[in-house]
């Protein structure tokens, strides 16, 4: 019993000697480890390609997991994780900080994202145009009534603060992409902790709008065809859509590595980016780099 | 042999003594730990903006009267569910109920209790909340209410057991005395049992208040976590974000060090202010009925 307890703990330390030194520890170990955290659009994502890629790596082990984007970032920030997954570009001020803590992150775009607006099944209303749903989060529509469906309360939901999708929705769809505009969502837009819970409030509810990346909304709650301006196409969204932008909700997702990536990191950014890991992208409903 | 015993029983004190003073150096410690954390808070935010009523910290928006009045109001319905209810079991469990179903219920309660929280959140947005909004014919289930309905249940495990174990302890002659002087057995509940059992009753209560302010999981699963002031009782019946959600949800994301990480910390000094407050006012009152207590016995 003893021993098996002295080898369990000799076990954990070469795991953690490896975890911490993934480049180095290729050579003269067989199993190498990869830390990947961050947004949670990005995770079902990495977790295909954590799988797939170890399938293909036996000597591989990814660990994966969410938190948000700024947690992705954070952990990179502190040093404990090898890749942070965004959906959202770095800001100027954590930037600023990784640079104080000695650490130089560096962006790679590794897919693309259709950030789809859903309503009810149940709800009329199927088109929408930018500055519209702009007006519902800000508050100022407060009805369905007013927008051509039922006589309805709108209720309107959110990612929480921490959430890339979040910050970007302020930015590109209440903002209209204006940096001197200080819109805010409207103080009765329900922040939900999760895409799930999103979901689940709007397959319910027959009152509710949210939003959501492409890849995580289901058959049974309907996506909302949006204009750029009042008179403008409407458009829903899905890959070619996207591509060929004519969505206008569409954003880049990220991984951020601490400086120029080595080793088996390299590796697996590399085969991010080849044709057979962007098959997995378009099969989760994200949208390929070329 | 006497000595070996004298030993013993030095050491065995001892160790009583100190797991009794460390419970006091931890509260003392997180305390301190809390001041140091949250504390600048109050150097890098004006006073009239923590006052504010806008909680929106990436844009540096730290007003927190929408969470405590967002905390307050779930747990005050949390309160006015849990305390009946609950004090209604411990009496039907102690006083009423036959042995045998007695033998069942108590440790069903006690399961009950122990139940994870994020079991219940995830039962309350998938059969609660869509259930109160057609019920209720409200905008959206989830409101401050559900939040209540749920913690209600999270905190009754709390005030039964102990409520329970209270009502246990009034010797049995103070029954027998009543029934003897021709009392019916519900006016020996509510107006012996109960108040000899007074103090336990209420410490009862204020561990259920205590459970259900500090509880996390559910309620950012349910309330919606609008940071909407709740200024009036209807409020109860629309989205509230509360202190402990807050901490929660954006406690992963925040930069070390930062305001946004200070202000977190501040909201937990005014959470632990609260349950201080909650728990001097219930010691007290329950201080005061023992004296009375005495006075009468004596």
């Amino acid at each position: 019993m003893k021993r098996i307890i002295i080898l369990l703990i000799l076990s954990s330390f070469l795991v953690a000697s490896c975890g911490s030194n993934p480049a180095q520890a290729s050579s003269n170990s067989p199993t190498v480890y990869i830390q990947n955290k961050g947004s949670d659009t990005v995770v079902n994502l990495a977790l295909a390609w954590a799988e797939r890629y170890q399938s293909q790596h036996s000597d591989v082990r990814i660990s994966v997991t969410g938190g948000g984007s700024g947690t992705g970032i954070a952990a990179l920030l502190n040093g404990t994780v090898d890749l942070a997954n965004a959906s959202r570009r770095i800001k100027d001020e954590e930037i600023t900080t990784a640079r104080s803590q000695g650490i130089e992150p560096l962006e790679h775009i590794i897919a693309r994202d259709a950030i789809a607006v859903i309503v009810n099944a149940e709800n009329p209303v199927g088109e929408l145009t930018l500055q519209q749903i702009a007006d519902i989060y800000s508050g100022k529509f407060t009805n369905w009534k007013e927008l051509g469906g039922e006589d309805r309360p709108i209720v309107k939901l959110s990612r929480e603060t921490n959430s890339g999708t979040h910050v970007y929705f302020l930015e590109t769809v209440l903002r209209l992409g204006r940096s001197d505009d200080k819109t805010l969502f409207s103080t009765d837009t329900l922040l939900l902790p999760s895409s799930e819970g999103i979901v689940a409030e709007v397959r319910h509810n027959p009152n509710a709008i949210g939003y959501d990346g492409l890849g995580y909304v289901p058959h049974d709650v309907k996506m909302i065809a949006i204009a750029q301006e009042a008179g403008g196409a409407y458009v829903l969204p899905s890959i070619a859509t996207v591509n060929d932008k004519s969505y206008p909700i569409a954003r880049d997702l990220y991984m951020y590595t601490n400086g120029n990536p080595t080793g088996i990191v390299k590796d697996y950014l590399d085969w991010i980016l080849s044709a057979e890991a962007q098959e997995i992208v378009a099969e989760l409903g994200f949208v390929p780099v070329e | 042999m006497e000595k070996s015993l004298n030993w013993r029983e030095f050491i065995i004190t001892r160790a009583i003594k100190a797991s009794g003073y460390s419970a006091i150096v931890f509260v003392l410690l997180i305390f301190f730990f809390l001041l140091r954390e949250g504390l600048p808070t109050l150097g890098e935010v004006e006073a009239g903006s923590l006052l504010n009523v806008r909680w929106y910290p990436i844009e540096d928006y730290f007003g927190i009267l929408p969470l405590i009045t967002g905390s307050l109001i779930v747990t005050l319905g949390a309160a006015l569910i849990a305390v009946p209810f609950g004090i209604g079991t411990a009496v039907y469990i102690s006083e009423i109920a036959p042995r045998w179903m007695r033998e069942i219920l108590k440790p069903l309660v006690e399961l009950l209790g122990g139940l994870p929280s994020v079991v219940l959140g995830f039962l309350g947005i998938l059969v609660v909340s869509p259930y109160l909004r057609v019920l209720l014919d409200l905008p959206t289930g989830l409101t401050a209410f559900t939040g209540s309905l749920l913690l209600g249940g999270i905190a009754v495990p709390t005030v039964v057991s102990v409520a329970e174990d209270a009502l246990d302890a009034v010797p049995r002659a103070y029954r027998e005395g009543a029934w003897a002087l021709g009392a019916t057995k519900w006016q020996t509940i509510w107006r012996v049992t109960l108040p000899a059992a007074k103090s336990g009753v209420l410490t009862a209560v204020m561990l259920g208040v205590g459970r259900a302010i500090g509880e996390t999981m559910t309620v950012m699963m349910v309330t919606g976590n609008a940071p909407v002031l709740a200024t009036k009782l209807g409020s109860l019946f629309s989205p509230v974000r509360t202190m402990t959600a807050t901490i929660a949800a954006e406690m992963g994301e925040v930069a070390n060090g930062s305001t946004h990480y200070h202000v977190l910390f501040f909201i937990g000094i005014v959470l632990f202010l609260i349950s201080l407050i909650v728990n001097v006012i219930a010691s007290s009152v329950v201080f005061r009925a023992k004296k009375r207590a005495e006075r009468i016995l004596s």
